[in-house]
């Protein structure tokens, strides 16, 4: 979900954000200590007062959401602001925490970038306003990343990304290719179909760090393990090396589409037959509805091909969740809020807008999971989805500073796909690249 | 921002001596300048210049007569059947209730105050430092030679930092401020007036009675006339363009300019649940550019002999 030309200055900007970050992280006392228990009763009642909420996202159905909530609860006032998506909203949000001032009450957070919010105490605990309460509500792979490895909740999920195997039936169908159910079957479709069609690939990629670790937890690695301000990084699991021997077989025999996500391009290829198969979450079918028209009808949703032949696991990939920054103002309506948005009724306008659910009971019940998708030729992809949500592995972790560890993947594992650089040795510097940021950063970090 | 200044220098006939073997250079130094002699290989390099830099502008204007589902499925520099342009016009004005027209108001205003207010400190400036002597002068040409060197986007952050300790992020004034400083143009109309405003002149009017204000309205601006127009077009395109001080400064989207405005709709192809408006992206940008091109062409002549200024000692 990144955009090359503004990396240098993201990277700029970030770097300089986060060596804030860093002395803010230091300065801050335990705020989380001084935290009171928020009864329901006290959210009822400020409600009733009213007041204004500044609320940064950039998810499109929270529209609506505002609308209704306000409509519900006349004496507050929303502010909905779409402060930049994801790496800009959080350059932003960091700039405001270093700066004390103007930061929101409410702010959309990625599930990747949760943790480095929630471990530099950025966050509130969402256990005090009743967020326990809400727990068994939502999905493994959410709630484990709302809880960024601890026993507290910094954020309500707002929706969830259970992976997927897109595939665009046409171009299988013409080629006679069959859907593959394991990463070998992938390869060996990527290899068929790109010698049926030369200007066809299995697949588009340039180097992305949310798919790349995505894959790695679908196939058992754990690279990451944070206890704490203690974080071990470990790229040559069992689960890693699977990974790098399919793909590296994919970026050698080049049957991957030079096309970076999210371009104009990537559309274009997604509607024409380039780009045959998506391994992403489960919240893509409102974008080919929105982006890729011209191919409706011809994509339909499978498992995620497993790793080893019959073996279930899936993983998460984007989705993202609503927090209450510290430093905000009006806490118990900000919680008020994120609650009617991301567990009252704001989840059904949301899964009316298009958006993937995290709670439990809507993918499980039966209209959810019997809606009829036409963009994919009728079929009841929210099965492939459900299924998905219930077999992702939930112990896994990001990086307390993920964000920051992401900016870099293209300079270290990036180079895998340009030059002669082994996937393996990639990763081996994106691992020692983030060992050493993580200790400048005040992080004990352990190979 | 460096960017205005490398884009003029490009058409300057300077790289002509290096590609040229040196016997002909000679040859061509015999004829009369009225009559330059014609070279192949210049005119070709000069028309693959022109066509570098005019290939992106036909593209965005072909792009932009394309439906979102047409710019994907056709060549880009080629038009697809359906001519959208003027459906793709009033779309980018009215999507999101008509929010592109707030960022052009925005734009409009932060170019005059800012651009507006970097010239005038610039002529201000400049033609005391060019014409009057005081001590510490040394140290002020040397501050601004510095800052000339130092790019605005190293300088954003910290402008934060002491802007939000002030209360000023997230207002227009945040944008305007920084953007009323201008090293280069003040030392352009420092060497400017150094130039164009005789001493002498000035000390006839001096004698002739009049004040120091009176001097410098009446005699000394309309000889600084083109550097003027010169030193405003520099702060007009690189406010215009500005990009990274507002996206700094600025979380509002009701305050932001075009630049970060049209960046807020590409990235929206980006995110789950969003929907892609490349077309609108690309006929915003084509908006976005048309009053700087009008703003060169019209203001040509004065451009060119602001720019010539200092070249030729008389």
């Amino acid at each position: 979900m990144h955009m090359n030309p503004r990396r240098l200055l993201r990277g700029l900007a970030l770097v300089s954000a986060l060596a804030l970050g860093a002395t803010a992280c230091g300065g801050s006392d335990d705020g989380d200590a001084a935290q009171k228990a928020v009864s329901a009763k006290d959210i009822d009642a400020a409600l009733e007062k009213g007041g204004n909420l500044t609320v940064w996202a950039w998810e499109p159905t929270l529209k609506q959401v505002v609308a209704d909530f306000e409509k519900e609860h006349p004496a507050v006032h929303v502010k909905l602001v779409n402060a930049g998506t994801g790496n800009d909203q959080y350059k932003a949000l960091q700039n405001a925490i270093s700066a004390k001032k103007g930061v929101p009450d409410v702010a959309q957070i990625e599930y990747y970038a949760l943790g480095q919010y929630a471990l530099t105490k950025g966050l509130d605990d969402l256990n005090p306003y009743g967020a326990d309460k809400l727990a068994d509500k939502y999905s493994p792979g959410p709630l484990n990343a709302v809880k960024a490895g601890t026993d507290k909740i910094y954020a309500l999920p707002m929706d969830s990304g259970p992976m997927a195997l897109f595939y665009n039936k046409k171009v299988f169908d013409k080629y006679k290719i069959k859907v593959p159910t394991t990463w070998d079957e992938y390869l060996t479709a990527a290899r068929d179909l790109h010698k049926a069609d030369p200007k066809a690939y299995i697949a588009n990629d340039t180097g992305d760090a949310g798919e790349t670790t995505s894959l790695l937890w679908q196939a058992g690695s754990r690279p990451y393990k944070v206890d704490g301000t203690t974080v071990k990084i470990d790229f040559s699991d069992a689960g890693a090396k699977k990974y790098t021997e399919v793909w590296q077989k994919l970026i050698d025999e080049k049957l991957l589409a030079p096309i970076t996500g999210w371009s104009d391009d990537w559309y274009k290829g997604l509607g024409d037959g380039t780009i045959a198969t998506l391994a992403t979450g489960a919240w893509m079918p409102a974008n080919f509805a929105s982006g890729v028209k011209a191919a409706s009808g011809d994509w339909r949703a499978a498992p995620l091909p497993a790793w080893t032949a019959g073996d279930k696991a899936s993983a998460e990939n984007g989705g993202s969740s609503l927090a209450l920054p510290a430093l905000g103002k009006n806490k118990e309506l900000a919680y008020a809020f994120v609650e009617y948005a991301n567990a009252g009724k704001g989840v059904q306008t949301r899964l009316a807008a298009g958006a993937f659910p995290a709670t439990t009971a809507d993918l499980q019940s039966s209209a959810f999971q019997n809606t009829e998708f036409p963009y994919f030729g009728g079929q009841k992809a929210n099965k492939v989805f459900a299924d998905s949500a219930a077999n992702v592995a939930a112990d896994w972790s990001y990086l307390p500073y993920q964000v920051y560890a992401n900016s870099i993947f293209n300079d270290s594992v990036g180079k895998a796909y340009v030059s002669g650089t082994k996937l393996t040795a990639g990763l081996q510097s994106w691992q020692d690249a983030s060992v050493k940021y993580g200790n400048e950063q005040g992080f004990t970090v352990q190979k | 921002m460096s960017t205005p200044v490398s884009t003029v220098s490009q058409p300057a006939p300077a790289p002509a001596g290096t590609a040229t073997p040196a016997p002909r250079l000679r040859a061509s130094r015999r004829r009369s300048p009225g009559r330059p002699r014609r070279s192949m290989l210049l005119t070709a390099l000069t028309g693959l210049v022109l066509l570098y830099s005019l290939v992106p502008l036909v593209w965005l204007v072909i792009s932009a007569t394309k439906t979102q589902e047409g710019l994907a499925s056709s060549f880009g520099l080629w038009f697809n059947g359906d001519f959208a342009l003027w459906d793709n016009i009033k779309e980018t004005f009215t999507y999101n209730d008509g929010v592109f027209s707030r960022w052009l108001l925005n734009t409009v205003l932060y170019v005059v105050a800012g651009a507006g207010g970097a010239t005038l400190l610039a002529v201000l400036g400049g033609y005391a430092l060019a014409k009057f002597t005081f001590p510490g002068k040394r140290a002020v040409f040397a501050v601004v030679i510095g800052a000339v060197a130092v790019p605005g986007t190293a300088l954003a952050v910290p402008t934060f930092l002491m802007f939000s300790k002030m209360g000023l992020t997230d207002t227009p004034w945040a944008v305007i401020i920084p953007s009323l400083i201008s090293p280069f143009g003040l030392y352009l109309m420092w060497v400017f007036a150094t130039e164009a405003v005789p001493g002498e002149l000035l000390e006839a009017a001096r004698i002739d009675g009049a004040g120091e204000v009176r001097t410098f309205f009446q005699v000394v601006l309309p000889l600084l006339a083109p550097g003027i127009v010169t030193v405003s077009l520099f702060t007009m395109v690189a406010t215009w363009n500005n990009y990274f001080l507002p996206l700094i400064m600025l979380k509002d989207p009701d305050w932001y300019p075009l630049t970060l405005g049209l960046n807020s709709w590409n990235a929206q192809a980006a995110t789950a649940g969003g929907q892609p408006v490349f077309h609108l992206v690309i006929t915003g940008s084509l908006i976005t550019i048309l009053p700087l091109i009008a703003a060169f062409l019209l203001l040509q002549k004065y451009w060119q002999s602001g720019l010539a200024a200092g070249s030729v000692k008389e």
